[in-house]
């Protein structure tokens, strides 16, 4: 470096802990040298965050979040959308991007939390780092949830109607509390609006905080792998551990292969099939909201249709209470269980490599359960279907419930000193 | 802070007031706030009641006019409908209308002022969805053989019989409300106000 932009450097350097972060979060600090192909999700979630981020601020400046009947007797919101995707040049890009996006979203964290369970990911020290990812999951169902409203489809306007009318399940404030969300007595301009403004300032807001927390926490702790054993414990004369390479360039430049292959199958997704075979976009939301007809079938996406089938599961009615009411309590609990997967795991090894046959075949039930439920969310109900989806939400919530005895009963494979590495 | 540090209480005291002070001030800025997200004046007041002609329905057919934002269903049921009730009564979950789902003077048999009329909010009282008409009786209309004729919510599968009442051991809960209305004329009914609220 000449001395002159060493000069400038330490200026900077003296006011803002620009060497020192890179040092901490890219060059020095050391990840565990054998991650697998598991490991290039994470990354790739920060990716699709920034194509949203982007593609969202590009729609903003074309959509009208206005549920008001223009002179063609059509939505304003729901014209704005077609604007933007036949006179907006490039918009209908911009807009497919954003549309699959939020699939691929649920997709990559879906295969990052995926990860987390395979390799132990959620236990000590990392507890705070799963947390900070459940409330990320958590944020990312409602982001996806409002940003449904706005293209004001019958989908749209049919999915927020019954999800908001979960709320007023609730004894007691559920009523007043579906009020408030909606701000008006049905679905309807308002709600729109409220939607929109949490849908680009609030929840992204949450979300970028979250997700730096995320990473603050990953970066302090340091990487788990997929041998789940601690790379901090044999460090070299110097103190960096011996099993460790820095991040940067060794997985920037690998996570820059998975980046590549990625944009592979989203861009195809994108260019020859955007509407995902109805399941990335609904048909029926080609249709404006009609406040008057429901659609014969509606569904939520895909990537609700597990938990929307635990809602759907719960047919009885308890303690006094609506089977509406509990069905509300399953699908709140079958996401907020998974912030507690730390203090249920006791197997003495964190990796699926070295836990026993217990864990491996609890860990598929859990899987199979979970495409079987989601399956069945985009179905309509029939009586044998809710059978299934009431046997397979017992077995989701077994998994978790039954793990602090199950882990504890496995027989598991002592772990290595050092990770495998070939 | 050292722990052997002694404790100024007069200080402490005057800390401990201005957190409860601020505190107050926070909260009772919050208050415009959650105010502004309740029902605005406008959403309030657009309940206006809707004037409906049903001389035009056949016996067997349904209207919809929308009132406050909602489908309200005006059915005029043939005498095999109105005879259907009959068999759906030990079906439903709340024959005779005990919960309040509608006006007094619409809690009897046939959920209405005058039988020939069904008047009702067409949403589903589980998650608010529009239920489907399934008026076709028996195996024909796909409800199985021994259907009398009804509704079917197409998100969850509630059942409802020709005068909204619901099914047992369906997901919703109650009977689809029947909305307050009164009849202007012989064939003219007001959905909305029934002259008593």
């Amino acid at each position: 470096m000449t001395t002159k932009s060493q000069a400038v450097l330490n200026w900077i350097d003296e006011r803002f802990p620009l060497t020192s972060s890179i040092k901490g979060h890219l060059t020095e600090y050391y990840a565990p040298k054998n991650f697998n192909f598991w490991y290039f999700f994470g990354s790739l979630a920060l990716l699709v965050l920034v194509i949203q981020i982007v593609t969202g601020i590009f729609l903003v400046m074309h959509y009208k979040p206005d549920a008001s009947l223009n002179a063609a007797g059509v939505p304003v919101a729901f014209a704005s959308v077609e604007y933007i995707m036949r006179d907006v040049p490039g918009g209908w890009l911009i807009r497919y991007l954003h549309s699959t996006g939020a699939s691929a979203f649920f997709i990559v964290v879906y295969l990052h939390m995926f990860r987390g369970l395979l390799y132990g990911s959620y236990r000590k020290p990392r507890e705070l780092i799963w947390i900070f990812g459940t409330l990320i999951f958590l944020a990312l169902m409602a982001e996806a949830f409002m940003g449904y409203l706005l293209p004001w489809g019958q989908m749209s306007f049919w999915g927020a109607q019954v999800i908001v009318n979960l709320f007023s399940a609730i004894p007691i404030i559920g009523p007043d509390l579906s009020l408030v969300i909606r701000g008006d007595y049905v679905v309807s301009d308002a709600t729109l609006n409220r939607f929109f403004s949490f849908h680009v300032i609030a929840v992204p807001l949450v979300l970028i905080g979250l997700v730096a927390a995320h990473i603050v926490a990953l970066h302090e702790v340091g990487s788990n792998n997929p041998d789940g054993v601690e790379i901090k414990k044999k460090k070299d004369s110097s103190g960096k551990p011996l099993d460790g390479i820095p991040f940067h360039p060794y997985y920037t430049v690998k996570d820059i292969v998975g980046v590549v292959a990625f944009l592979f199958v989203f861009s195809a997704v994108v260019f020859f099939a955007p509407e995902g075979g109805g399941y990335f976009l609904e048909f029926n939301n080609f249709l404006p909201a009609d406040p008057l007809t429901t659609p014969p079938h509606i569904a939520p996406v895909w990537y609700f249709t597990p938990f929307y089938s635990i809602l759907r599961a719960v047919t009885y009615p308890l303690f006094g209470l609506d089977a509406k009411f509990w069905g509300v309590v399953a699908m709140g609990a079958s996401v907020v269980i998974i912030a507690f997967l730390p203090w249920l795991d006791r197997s003495p090894v964190k990796s699926i490599r070295y836990k026993g046959p217990v864990f491996k075949a609890a860990l598929v039930i859990f899987i199979i359960c979970f495409f079987i439920l989601g399956y069945l969310g985009v179905l309509p109900p029939t009586p044998g279907r809710t059978l299934v989806s009431q046997i397979c939400s017992v077995l989701y919530f077994g998994f978790f419930l039954l793990m602090p005895w199950y882990s504890q009963l496995d027989k598991c494979k002592p772990e290595p000193e050092r990770v495998n590495f070939k | 802070m050292s722990v052997d540090q002694e404790m100024d209480s007069g200080r402490r005291t005057l800390l401990l007031a201005t957190s409860a002070v601020g505190g107050v001030a926070a909260v009772a800025t919050a208050v415009p706030f959650v105010a502004s997200l309740t029902p605005s004046e406008r959403a309030k007041a657009a309940g206006a009641p809707v004037e409906a002609d049903v001389g035009k329905l056949a016996p067997g057919e349904m209207m919809t006019v929308e009132w406050r934002g909602k489908p309200v269903w005006i059915l005029r049921r043939t005498p095999e409908m109105l005879a259907s009730l009959d068999k759906t009564d030990d079906k439903v979950s709340d024959p005779a209308s005990n919960k309040p789902m509608q006006p007094e003077y619409a809690k009897n048999k046939h959920r209405s002022i005058k039988p020939e009329y069904l008047v009702t909010v067409g949403i589903c009282t589980h998650l608010g969805c529009s239920p489907s008409e399934k008026f076709k009786v028996g195996a024909e209309g796909g409800m199985g053989a021994d259907w009398p004729g009804g509704f079917l919510c197409p998100c969850h599968g509630s059942q409802f019989d020709l005068a909204g009442r619901v099914y047992k051991s369906m997901p919703a809960p109650d009977n689809l409300e029947i909305p307050p209305h009164k009849y202007l004329a012989d064939t003219t009914i007001l959905v909305g106000d029934d002259g008593k609220a």
